[in-house]
């Protein structure tokens, strides 16, 4: 891929991300701050993002890529409007974290990485989140739900759902 | 400020704010004032108490006193029962610290039970949002204290020699040490880094420090950069710690108005500035080295050492990195001397250590105590013992690269080096209970689930030897597995531990060797299913 020929579109997301590496691309070392403000503004890092941070940022493509896909944190695929994300760390696993899981799994239908065919969920698992005193735990966006047990874990994404269509 | 007869401490973490802490709070001081105690009763938002799993919990000073599970509906009985006439309202749970005025202690056990708190002493006790709350309880008196009595870099970094500090980060390096190497280092620029990417499994100690008491911090690195002689530091913030990242800007920023940080720190000409970084989901960024180049803008990918940070860190300059416990530890050495320091934890390790018991326990939670205390205290005492009445099967110290220890050395000391001689480690204080229905392979499998991922991928040892042995473990789960698996296993992992790159592989020999070796029958167990076939 030669960066010349992608094509950025010119919208407010990609201004707004000029705006902040033109006030934060000074400091040394901006790239994975640069990487975090575009996956806020897309949702994910698609090539076309990635080029765009690339040639702002006066970094070789390559540069970018590879710390887009060193992370967990930077995706490059889209996502749904939620993400369940199921902590799988040492805590939570002795606490049943991988039978949630399965519950996960089969109430939503796809498996871990996957998005729901109505893009309404993305499951994803984390390693700890730090609430390990609340095993086993999951995060919904930025929420986080502990103690959980598989009645809990569907009541909790089913709300979710319900309280979405009657918005 | 207005002297208070009675605070009331909210704590505020994800725990509480799951149970509903916000709504118990605005009913709580709308009780208050309703009954016109606005004057008397201050309510205070605080960081964590420690305590989790129970709920709301509001702790009333001076009685010490800790409601638990706390409903919106309590709130009205704790206002007029215990703030207005002093009585303590029976139907609700609680427990009190002290035994003053008849009350009676219910917990000699549990969360509650006495500590020795010196890093979190003042998190839970005042609202870290508010910087004139931290100056009127003695925040930045250590920075204050160096500049008015004109203490030398020198003089600071040989304070911290004595006091014998040693890094809490894991590996236990006298912190004294590396400062005075980094200001002895050659370089027109230095940085100081506080490591708060605290990336083990089973250990949130660092995120209470950052949401509890972020001033400490900032203080503590004013004190540092100016003992090496730095003028820029770094926090580098795991990006999963979103209330952490805020709190700690929040503290910056107010710090910078009060000029405790900025061109001229309290006017004394000296110039030093913190700025966060946030990490993005990668274990291997809390290796020192591998902290540095993603703080560069790149791959986490460690580093060859030597050299070492302190003479070529970020961008190449001499840089401490310490861990953010570590240094929390800072100001009140400085404040009350290093003798003072030494007569908590033992010989050589002195001072208090965090830790956070989890796993199958009554209580799971993070404690403060001093060095070298008993892991079965920790673990019965502060803990509560085993839930449900089970039996102790294991305790996994210090997360992922940490040791499986079984019920025989329970009675060890919970320092450097009383571990060391039992071939453990303190690592970073995480404290995983299990019991006598959890299977050691499949927590071990877990545990190289998560060195397969996490690998950086760098070296080949590593990169491949942690799949190996994520296969091996697999089969033995499943019942697939050979005896002779387990010595493979055991091989493989030494054999990383002398050929891997950075300390990540060289590291799972801890947990895959003292799985097996305390646990062998269990392995061969699980191995011995597939023998007739
Ligand atoms: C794989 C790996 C992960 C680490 N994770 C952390 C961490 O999350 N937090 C931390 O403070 N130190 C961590 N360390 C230790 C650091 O490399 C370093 O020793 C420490 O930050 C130094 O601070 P201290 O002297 O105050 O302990 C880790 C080391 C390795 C090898
Ligand atoms: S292990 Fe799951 S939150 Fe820490």
């Amino acid at each position: 891929m030669e960066t010349a020929q992608v094509h950025i579109p010119d919208n407010a997301e990609y201004r707004e991300l000029k705006k902040f590496i033109d006030e934060n691309g000074k400091e040394p070392g901006p790239l994975i701050q640069v990487l975090h403000r575009a996956q806020k503004i897309f949702g994910y890092l698609p090539p076309e993002v990635q080029h765009f941070v690339a040639r702002e940022l006066r970094l070789p493509f390559g540069q970018v890529y590879g710390v887009v896909t060193f992370y967990n944190f930077f995706r490059t695929e889209p996502i749904g409007d939620h993400i369940v994300n199921i902590c799988l760390g040492t805590a939570c696993h002795v606490k049943g974290a991988s039978e949630i899981l399965k519950v996960l799994e089969q109430e939503l239908g796809i498996r871990v990485g996957g998005t729901t065919q109505d893009r309404f969920y993305t499951l994803s698992t984390a390693r700890c989140f730090g609430a390990c005193g609340l095993a086993p735990v999951m995060m919904v966006d930025d929420e986080v739900y502990g103690r959980l047990n598989p009645q809990k874990t569907l009541q909790i994404l089913r709300d979710l759902r319900n309280a979405q269509t009657v918005n | 400020m207005s002297i208070y007869r009675t605070h009331i401490l909210v704590p505020v973490d994800e725990g509480t704010v799951q149970a509903g802490v916000f709504e118990v709070k605005r009913r709580l001081e709308q009780k208050i004032t309703e009954q016109g105690l606005g004057n008397e009763v201050k309510v205070v938002e605080s960081g964590t108490v420690g305590i989790v799993g129970k709920g709301v919990i509001l702790v009333v000073y001076p009685e010490r006193m800790y409601y638990t599970n706390v409903r919106p509906g309590d709130v009205s009985l704790i206002v007029e029962e215990h703030l207005l006439k002093g009585r303590i309202p029976p139907t609700l749970k609680y427990a009190s610290l002290d035994i003053q005025g008849g009350l009676k202690s219910l917990h000699n056990t549990g969360l509650t039970r006495e500590q020795k708190r010196v890093v979190l002493d003042k998190s839970w006790k005042m609202s870290p949002e508010d910087i004139r709350e931290v100056l009127a309880t003695g925040g930045y008196k250590a920075v204050e204290k160096i500049f008015t009595e004109k203490m030398t870099p020198e003089a600071v970094i040989d304070l911290i020699k004595q006091s014998g500090l040693r890094g809490r980060g894991g590996a236990g390096f006298p912190t004294g040490l590396k400062w005075e190497a980094t200001r002895k280092a050659a370089g027109d620029q230095k940085y100081i880094i506080c490591n708060a990417d605290e990336g083990e499994p089973g250990t949130f100690k660092d995120r209470l420090i950052l949401e509890g008491d972020p001033h400490k911090l900032i203080e503590a690195m004013v004190i540092g950069g100016y003992a090496i002689g730095a003028t820029k530091g770094y926090i580098y913030v795991r990006g999963e710690y979103g209330l952490s990242i805020q709190r700690m800007q929040q503290a910056i920023d107010q710090a910078r108005e009060y000029s405790l940080l900025g061109p001229s720190v309290l006017e004394t000409g000296f110039a030093f500035d913190l700025q966060i970084k946030i990490g993005a989901g990668a274990y291997i960024c809390g290796d020192e080295t591998a902290l540095i180049e993603s703080l560069e803008g790149k791959r986490g990918n460690p580093r060859i050492k030597p050299p070492y940070p302190v003479t070529n860190g970020l961008w190449q300059m001499p840089t401490a990195v310490n861990n953010v416990e570590t240094l929390a530890n800072i100001p009140e050495i400085v404040n009350r001397g290093a003798a003072w320091f030494r007569t908590m934890g033992t010989d050589k390790c002195s001072g208090t250590k965090v830790f956070t018991i989890l796993g199958h326990v009554e209580q799971p939670g993070l404690i403060e105590v001093e060095m070298g205390t008993p892991l079965r205290e920790i673990i019965f005492a502060y803990g509560g013992g085993v839930a449900g009445g089970k039996k102790f099967k294991a305790a996994l110290l210090g997360g992922a690269s940490g040791v499986f220890l079984p019920e025989k050395l329970l009675d060890v000391h919970m320092d450097f080096e009383s571990l060391k001689e039992n071939k453990a480690v303190l690592g970073s204080g995480a404290v995983l209970v299990m019991n006598e229905a959890t299977s050691i392979p499949d927590m071990l499998f877990s545990i190289l689930k998560f060195y397969a991922h996490e690998t950086c991928g760098q070296c080949a040892p590593c990169r491949i030897g942690t799949h190996q042995l994520l296969q091996l473990a697999w089969k033995l789960r499943e019942g697939q597995g050979r005896v002779e698996d387990i010595d493979t296993m055991l091989n493989l992992a030494e054999t990383m531990q002398r050929t891997s790159l950075c300390p990540l592989g060289q590291s799972v020999v801890a947990p895959v060797k003292s799985a097996i070796d305390n646990f062998r029958d269990e392995f061969e167990r699980a191995a011995g299913h597939s023998e007739i076939s």
